[in-house]
């Protein structure tokens, strides 16, 4: 395998595994959580590409991935905010128990 | 060199990013965001073996030092039991089953089918001026609207987890 | 140094860099122990009182007989505990502060001109101490968590809380010293500073070293931002449920802690191995010269360590509301205030 594709068998690993998260777990913040690997594993992406592409002096890599960890902090502060108030109103972050909105 | 630490990480982030989703002994969400920690720091040792030295300190102050942080003052304030394990059916073992195959078929065909490798690795380091420069010429824009974000994501946050006046 | 010179240079290196490691570790553990000492006698001298002097001469032995009580003490854990996270708080206390001494540079070189006296010369060192510095929230905030008691519980999310916070302040505070030196490395900050006396930042930019004195005593959690030995608010903090060895471990930690940001006050603010006299702030030619730079660090090093001992007996304690007031609406806006300023004297003397 060639330098550039075991990272991104790597980060396709990584993303499957965060993605497995989201689908199976039920707690909100582990969700949560698996959405950060995810998004952790379009980072490693990006940063291979970055090395092994034919313009890294550009940096686009290395920027795009400085602006998806920025984005990923707003993220994570407004998505636990939410799972705060869910958690006030529903006293459980179980997602399979709130259910109010299926129709 | 090069290899055995790249090989040494990749098995470091994927155990632990394993062991955030599915561990076999606790399914508490403080162990899952403890992993979570190690999962990006072997990440930020991934970046530094591709050159990109900023970033992976980046990763490390703002992931593992700020946002994982918020992540267990949330589960602790709210002090969140371990949650009890799915039943795994037979639908689901086969579908998955059928997932890692197809995933390890794309494995094998696409990096020899795509020729990816379009050059060697570069002699540039992900250089903290040049990034800097960058960010305020070429991205300035962006750089501004990411600091709107960031003070909405925050004012956002305050409003969404204070309590509501009765 | 026959047997050196047999040797390839890479094996050379390799070989110094252990020696490196072991010695800077075994330098600060020595540190560590014997700041216990240092704390107890000038505390003493502050009270008009003699201290601990029955272990060895001058009381020199202290620091092994605690070692011994603490080992010796029963090592009790609460029944409710989980036993995994409370093993592993306070060795994660511990570490990062560690981890943080091996991008100071200690001296400039020994024996040969390469061989530079610092463990990793990293060309983002700052950046490097900032994340390091802050996995040291990881042991706090678990720490309070494995108890499962309310108390330590509360502890541990007001003194994580208080590093977050802190940690902005320091790092806003650092920001005009690299306007300054134009480099994130560590040794670029000590050689621009080798310039004379007034070269020293700590003249160039006293409103940076005061926020990051300030900063670095919440970072420490020392008074007078001592949340977790505030007996009075909460029963003590995130380390109450912990006895024996493992409480001698938080302890030993903020020694630590001291150390590495004394270590870093040193290096940013005063020199670090430079002495602005004599040639001293050049890289020694000879072996001796190297062992005296590391000698002027280790001087230096100490004094600062007196500085936040001395002030730990001399200030009363913040109020946990205070103290948060004090980081968000004062320290950081003088932090980002001196920015500006800095970045806007540097913009009209380029012209």
């Amino acid at each position: 395998m060639g330098e550039l594709a075991r990272y991104l068998v790597l980060a396709a690993l990584l993303f499957g595994i965060g993605l497995a998260g989201v689908l199976t777990r039920r707690n909100a913040i582990v969700v949560l959580i698996g959405i950060e690997l995810m998004l952790n594993a379009a980072n490693l992406n990006f940063i291979a590409f970055w090395r092994h592409g034919p313009h890294p002096e550009a940096l686009t890599g290395v920027m795009f991935v400085l602006f998806a960890i920025a984005i990923a902090a707003a993220e994570a502060a407004v998505g636990l905010a939410l799972v705060i108030a869910v958690y006030r109103h529903y006293r459980t972050t179980n997602l399979d128990q709130i259910e109010e909105m299926k129709g | 060199m090069q290899d055995i630490l790249f090989y040494v990480f990749a098995a470091l982030t994927l155990v632990c990013g394993f062991l955030v989703v599915a561990n076999p002994i606790s399914r508490s969400p403080v162990t899952s965001a403890l992993f979570l920690v190690l999962t990006i720091v072997s990440l930020s040792g991934l970046f530094v073996l591709l050159h990109a030295f900023f970033l992976a300190a980046v990763q490390i102050v703002v992931y593992a030092g700020a946002a994982l942080v918020l992540f267990l003052f949330v589960i602790m304030m709210l002090d969140l039991k371990a949650e009890e394990r799915r039943r795994i059916t037979r639908l689901g073992l086969i579908g998955g089953g059928l997932v890692a195959v197809a995933m390890a078929w794309l494995f094998r065909v696409v990096p020899r089918e795509a020729a990816l490798v379009a050059s060697g690795p570069a002699h540039v380091e992900g250089s903290t001026p040049a990034l800097g420069a960058l960010l305020f010429t070429q991205y300035l824009l962006p750089f501004e609207a990411i600091s709107l974000v960031l003070v909405a994501g925050m004012v956002g946050a305050i409003l969404l987890s204070r309590k509501e006046p009765s | 140094m026959d047997l050196l010179e047999r040797l390839t240079p890479i094996e050379q290196s390799v070989t110094f860099g252990a020696l490196k490691v072991v010695g800077v570790f075994a330098i600060v553990m020595f540190l560590v122990a014997y700041a216990v000492l240092i704390e107890r006698r000038v505390c003493a001298a502050i009270q008009d009182r003699i201290g601990p002097n029955r272990a060895g001469p001058f009381g020199l032995l202290q620091p092994l007989a605690d070692a011994v009580k603490a080992f010796l003490k029963e090592d009790f854990m609460p029944a409710q505990a989980h036993p995994v996270y409370f093993w592993l708080a306070p060795a994660l206390v511990m570490i990062p502060s560690l981890l943080v001494v091996a991008v100071i540079p200690f001296g400039s070189t020994l024996g040969n001109p390469d061989n530079r006296m610092v463990i990793a010369d990293l060309n983002i060192g700052i950046l490097y101490t900032f994340g390091i510095a802050s996995l040291g929230v990881y042991g706090i905030v678990l720490a309070g968590y494995a108890a499962r008691s309310k108390y330590p519980l509360m502890g541990g999310i007001r003194s994580g809380a208080q590093m977050i916070s802190y940690e902005i302040a320091m790092g806003l505070s650092l920001i005009p010293l690299f306007l300054l030196v134009g480099d994130l490395n560590l040794g670029a900050v000590i050689d621009y500073q080798a310039r004379g006396l007034f070269g020293w930042l700590i003249f160039k930019q006293p409103l940076a070293f005061a926020i990051f004195l300030v900063a670095a005593f919440a970072e420490t959690n020392r008074l007078p931002f001592d949340m977790p030995e505030a007996e009075q608010e909460l029963a003590g903090g995130y380390n109450i449920e912990y006895s024996s060895i493992k409480f001698a471990l938080f302890f030993m930690a903020e020694y630590a802690h001291m150390i590495a940001a004394s270590a870093m006050l040193v290096t940013l603010f005063f020199g670090g191995w430079t002495l602005p006299f004599f040639g001293l702030d050049q890289p020694a030619s000879t072996f001796w010269g190297g062992l005296l730079h590391i000698g002027i660090f280790l001087a230096k090093l100490l004094a600062m360590m007196v500085l936040f001992v001395w002030v730990r007996w001399m200030w009363p304690r913040f109020r946990y509301d205070q103290l948060m007031a004090l980081g968000w609406t004062r320290l950081v806006p003088l932090a980002l205030g001196n920015i500006v300023v800095t970045a806007l004297w540097l913009w009209l003397k380029a012209g």
